[in-house]
């Protein structure tokens, strides 16, 4: 039957992405970057290692250093996937650095000065994170207040309430051995070979995992595209997207919140007054990683590539001897040539 | 009568403050047929097709769903009611893949484990539908299924669209202006959609600004003016100057023969 409909199944009316538009080895690589844009800051990543290693050899081609830039790299990952999904929904989260201190400091006020058992403590601390992303979620999706004003606020408040709370007074690293040991696991290491995996380093990548699974496997994951793509169209097609904002606006409070604990075991301490451009260099990993502004394109693990960009030009440029303002003037033309090639993808698919 | 109809609304009234949309209006739509709904614009049209779909909830009158009556507080609602619409912006989401985009809101899951504690989309089995139910309408023109939105032109992005409403549509769908966006080509392709669909039995109620293309796939048409129904005619009876003269008020409804 659908055979008579006529011009319907016209074979020459066949209309592909790119068949009638100009072929060859640029338009397949259009095709290339539009299906996958996580691929220009892998291929940035491994032409900077590269680069570092040539001029630098074996003191930056050793597990010792590529593994110490995992390491430094881990806090702001982890963040820059909070920051990943909420800018997939068209948002952004000026409150990341913030929500991620204030967890850790609630984690060790409440262990330490409260005397609560550890345990209870970080999950007092996680809840934290989570209430934050919440409140932030609900002003979004609810109230309908645009996300920059939403998180510039929340930023200022969690900041504020992270200073007032503890006082600006550091929990050093010997109290929190001694009492809660706990808050320092993500500190503890696995080495083999002179390579140094800490299990911050490794929950960065389990994170990375879920999150690429979550987003690509199940229906939550498509209704986040959905909605950064276009919110009119996935409420008519049937998504709440209302709850799909509050889901993500809150699980990137949780993910922040690990972060803060990821940052105990890093720093030993709990300082009120560390991380505080966590949100800037996780939006800079983000657009790194080829995840638009715009919402609805890019991936988790291009913000994974591009924290770890940032980190291999940080210890590269420092191992050259390199002024660090070298590493911010390159930072900053990478992020500039990210957007470019974001917007030339999107108008050469459109 | 003796056909019963499908979906039928008695009485609507929609009152925007000191305005009045919907002033007692009423609709049928009977099985089986294209039903085109025409009307100058601030007639009321697309606040009757709004209460009809659930976009809008009437302030009085009743809807009835084969004869029973029913309420539809949101789109979502009329929808499992087996009433789907074909928006005129779409409601297709642009970087998505087509199957993506014909399961939104109502994803498969695997079976089994993988479905029920990891909510595991079964792709394969999404993809599979997809595929059938865009051949099934002569739309397999379209290179792969995996293929975005976006890289589509103008009548197959309205292929798609249609082509999910008619996956899950099981008694009505209405096409808001399914032409109205494309070429002379296109929108000749739309239309034979529309038979397509139709052939399948399932009702559509059609509202469109394009005479040609009302008269060329309506089973009747209902012209609506002033907020209600003024009256329903036939394509075979009445010329596309008489149904423009109608809507304008230019003509009385005496002087046309009437459908039943």
């Amino acid at each position: 039957m659908s055979q008579e409909t006529g011009p319907a199944t016209n074979p020459t009316e066949q209309v592909a992405s790119f068949s009638g538009g100009p072929s060859g080895f640029k338009a397949r690589l259009i095709t290339l970057l539009y299906t996958m844009p996580a691929i220009v800051p892998l291929f940035v990543l491994l032409l900077a290692v590269a680069i570092f290693g040539i001029l630098l050899g074996d003191r930056f081609l050793s597990p010792f250093a590529l593994t110490l830039i995992l390491q430094q790299v881990a806090i702001i990952g982890i963040v820059a996937m909070a920051q990943a999904i909420v800018i997939l929904t068209a948002g952004i989260d000026l409150s990341v650095g913030a929500v991620m201190i204030l967890s850790s400091v609630v984690m060790g006020k409440f262990s330490v000065d409260l005397g609560l058992p550890q345990e209870v403590a970080i999950l007092c601390g996680l809840l934290c994170g989570m209430l934050c992303g919440f409140i932030s979620g609900v002003l979004v999706a609810v109230v309908k207040l645009p996300p920059f004003i939403v998180t510039l606020g929340m930023w200022q408040i969690v900041l504020a309430t992270n200073f007032l709370y503890s006082r600006s007074e550091v929990i050093r690293s010997q109290i929190i051995a001694a009492e809660a040991p706990l808050l320092q696991f993500f500190g503890r290491t696995i080495s083999f070979g002179g390579a140094n995996f800490t299990y911050g380093v490794i929950f960065m990548f389990l994170l990375v995992l879920v999150l690429t699974y979550a987003l690509a496997h199940t229906a939550w994951g498509r209704h986040v595209y959905a909605v950064g793509d276009d919110p009119a169209a996935a409420e008519l097609s049937g998504v709440n997207v209302t709850r799909t904002l509050i889901s993500v606006y809150t699980l990137a409070g949780l993910i922040c919140a690990f972060a803060g604990w990821v940052l105990i075991g890093r720093i030993g301490s709990v300082s009120p007054q560390s991380g505080q451009f966590a949100n800037i260099e996780s939006i800079t990993a983000v657009v790194i990683g080829g995840i638009s502004l715009f919402g609805g394109r890019g991936s988790v693990a291009g913000a994974l590539f591009g924290a770890l960009i940032v980190g291999v030009f940080t210890l590269g440029l420092r191992l050259l001897g390199l002024d660090v303002q070298w590493t911010y003037l390159l930072i900053g033309l990478l992020i500039i040539f990210a957007v470019t090639l974001d917007q030339r993808i999107r108008k050469a698919a459109a | 009568m003796s056909v019963k109809p499908v979906l039928a609304a008695r009485g609507l009234v929609k009152r925007y403050g000191r305005v009045t949309a919907l002033d007692h209006c009423d609709f049928e739509l009977l099985p089986g047929e294209v039903m085109a709904v025409i009307g100058d614009n601030g007639a009321g049209k697309s606040t009757m097709i709004k209460a009809l779909s659930g976009a809008i909830q009437p302030d009085a009158g009743v809807i009835e769903l084969e004869g029973k009556p029913v309420t539809f507080n949101s789109p979502i609602a009329a929808r499992e009611h087996g009433i789907e619409t074909v928006y005129q912006t779409l409601a297709l989401s642009p970087a998505l893949s087509i199957a993506d985009n014909m399961f939104m809101g109502r994803e498969l899951r695997k079976p089994g484990i993988m479905g029920r504690v990891f909510h595991q989309l079964d792709k394969p089995e999404m993809r599979r539908r997809a595929r059938g139910k865009l051949s099934e309408l002569g739309l397999m023109t379209i290179q792969s299924i995996d293929q975005s939105v976006e890289t589509l032109s103008g009548g197959q992005r309205q292929g798609v669209a249609v082509a999910r409403a008619a996956a899950f549509g099981s008694r009505v769908i209405i096409m808001d202006e399914p032409t109205a966006a494309l070429g002379v080509k296109e929108g000749q392709r739309v239309l034979d959609l529309i038979r397509t669909v139709k052939a399948r039995g399932v009702p559509i109620i059609l509202i469109s600004h394009n005479m040609p293309h009302v008269f060329e796939v309506a089973d009747r048409i209902h012209i609506h003016r002033l907020g209600r129904r003024l009256c329903v005619v036939r394509p075979e009876d009445c010329k596309m100057s008489d149904a423009v003269a109608l809507m304008t008020g230019a003509m009385r409804a005496e002087d046309i023969k009437q459908s039943a």
